[in-house]
């Protein structure tokens, strides 16, 4: 028959692409269990691996050419490129700074959907504009909008809140609509299709950009995901272009899981997506019915090492304060000096303590604290009445109980630590400012509580001393 | 409604694809304890890297013998998925090796 090795070396190809997918989707169900996360992440890696090398040996485009040699070497010498600086980079950055991370490298992939999508869109050959156009669009707003997160999450880039921005962004977002549907449906060459195609890359850059100016605070993780979800959807579209089907399904699947990532976050908030999207939460708004509370309650730094020394069960709650300040070191070697003195130490974890859900599983983890000290939320709950001591460290909504009795408050109905209950409050913070929500914290005027006002790095650290002298 | 139909019958392939992977995607993360979220958002980021193959298709019949947006595009495009990739496996392991390290001790 003719073209038999042609027909030969593409069977190899798709079956290689179907193994990589279902690498994909073992590597992703192993990651999803503690005891086989690591063995996931290295299968899902084999499996992009497989993809890569069988493609640059197999791939024929239509008219039956493989890849030339030369075309081969520039390639590999990219990836070289690309794979050195990329580990490195990713070596090298601090736990704390894992978010950004995640957000910077979500950002290239979306950039590669653009790039793929705007360079093929004028091939001839492409009979799939839609989806060319769709890639396009949500690969560039998943680009500046997950660079906007990574340039947030390292205070390089602060909020910017306006009404008019809500909008701008339906103007813009209508145009997008508007642009693509004259593309796909217009025949007379009004305007040059080459113009009309970097508007619409031009329009979605902008639109990513203003769509995650005015999220801040803890709404961000969310949006990290959703982007997320946004990349795998873009590469999916990319893969229609070339029939791919490891592109397709890997990307389709990213873009399912991390919708449902996205989803169960907000869940764990409270939130609904939309509103994370609009960005109603955070800000003026909420803090208008502020009242009167009581008296703040002080405590010297000996007080609170005497009474942790002499307790018998403490509680850590962590919050994003903590990783701010890159305390949790710190935090360790106290929970060390604490255990020795037969205190009994526990890490009250909720599900989105930190910058992203399991953040702060991952800082406290790299800063030595054994797996089963930490806690999640619905178990320490029950065993909150029985604890002397609550250790609050730069967390501020996770513990606040207008989530449970304030029906007016916009964080009610979201699931708390319980730290009122315990038998003593130590609350560790800056100062009285509040937090992502901008509600106030009437924990924070309990009697039980007292506060130590200071950078929780340094706190703990006299905290340290304090009870080592003792 | 034929319309419909006919739009099913000839892109049945994508559909049966689509709607199976999402399903794939629902279940496999549904049951997901919070302490993996992040690493497992970060492996996901990284399987979304497999964008790498459209730079590598690009770039792979991308006329070397002179200057080109295609050429300048399809090497952004390959670097970008593979920062995506390498980045992204590498950043997933170190997190995960923090676990790893404490389950042990």
């Amino acid at each position: 028959m003719f073209g038999n090795t042609i027909q030969y070396g593409k069977t190899i190809l798709d079956f290689s692409y179907l193994v990589a997918a279902i690498l994909f989707v073992v590597g992703l169900k192993l990651l999803s269990k503690p005891e086989s996360a690591k063995r996931g992440n290295l299968w899902a890696a084999a499996g992009m691996l497989l993809a890569i090398v069988t493609t640059l040996i197999l791939h024929r485009d239509n008219s039956g050419n493989n890849i030339p040699l030369t075309n081969t070497i520039v390639i590999i010498a990219v990836i070289s490129v690309g794979t050195v600086v990329g580990s490195v980079i990713a070596r090298r950055v601090k736990m704390t700074a894992m978010p950004q991370m995640v957000s910077f490298y979500n950002a290239t992939g979306g950039g590669a959907s653009a790039l793929v999508a705007l360079m093929e869109f004028s091939n001839l050959k492409n009979t799939s504009p839609l989806v060319t156009l769709l890639g396009l669009i949500i690969g560039s707003i998943a680009f500046s909008g997950s660079m906007i997160a990574y340039g947030k999450l390292n205070g390089k880039i602060k909020d910017w809140k306006s009404p008019a921005m809500k909008y701008v962004n339906l103007l813009m977002l209508a145009l997008i609509v508007g642009i693509t549907a004259f593309m796909l449906v217009a025949e007379s060459p009004i305007v040059a299709p080459e113009i009309l195609l970097y508007s619409l890359f031009a329009l979605s850059l902008v639109y990513g950009v203003f769509f995650v100016m005015p999220i801040g605070g803890a709404d961000m993780p969310v949006v990290i995901s959703l982007l997320n979800s946004f990349t795998g959807i873009a590469a999916a579209m990319a893969g229609f272009i070339y029939d791919n089907q490891a592109m397709i399904l890997g990307g389709i699947f990213v873009g399912a899981a991390g919708t449902i990532l996205t989803l169960l976050m907000c869940k764990a908030m409270n939130r609904s997506l939309l509103s994370v999207i609009i960005g109603a939460f955070g800000g003026g708004g909420a803090a208008a019915g502020e009242k009167e509370m009581g008296t703040i309650k002080e405590i010297s730094l000996s007080d609170a090492s005497v009474l942790l020394n002499y307790s018998k069960k403490v509680v850590i709650i962590p919050g994003y304060g903590l990783a701010a300040a890159q305390a949790q070191h710190v935090c360790s070697e106290l929970d060390k000096l604490l255990t020795e003195r037969g205190v009994e130490v526990k890490y009250a974890i909720h599900p989105v303590a930190g910058r992203m859900p399991g953040h702060m599983n991952v800082l406290l983890a790299e800063a030595d604290v054994p797996y089963e000290k930490l806690v999640e939320m619905d178990e320490i709950n029950p065993d909150m009445p029985n604890t002397d001591v609550a250790i609050i460290i730069g967390a501020n909504d996770v513990v606040n109980p207008a989530a449970i009795d304030d029906p007016s408050s916009p964080i009610y109905g979201m699931p708390i630590i319980n730290a009122r209950e315990a038998k003593n409050i130590i609350v560790m913070k800056r100062g009285m400012g509040k937090g992502y929500a901008a509600i106030e914290n009437s924990l924070f005027y309990h009697d039980k509580t007292r506060m130590l006002f200071g950078d929780a790095k340094d706190t703990l650290q006299k905290l340290l001393s304090e009870i080592k002298n003792l | 409604m034929e319309q419909v139909l006919i739009y099913f019958s000839e892109n049945r392939e994508a559909i049966f694809i689509i709607l199976l992977s999402i399903f794939l995607g629902i279940e496999v993360i549904s049951n997901v304890p919070s302490v993996l979220h992040t690493p497992l958002m970060s492996g996901a980021n990284a399987i979304s890297g497999v964008i790498i193959i459209g730079g590598i298709i690009l770039l792979g019949h991308a006329d070397l013998s002179e200057f080109s947006l295609e050429l300048v595009l399809g090497i952004m495009a390959v670097l970008f998925g593979t920062l995506n990739v390498a980045g992204g496996f590498v950043v997933t392991d170190r997190m995960l090796n923090m676990f790893k390290k404490n389950k042990k001790g």
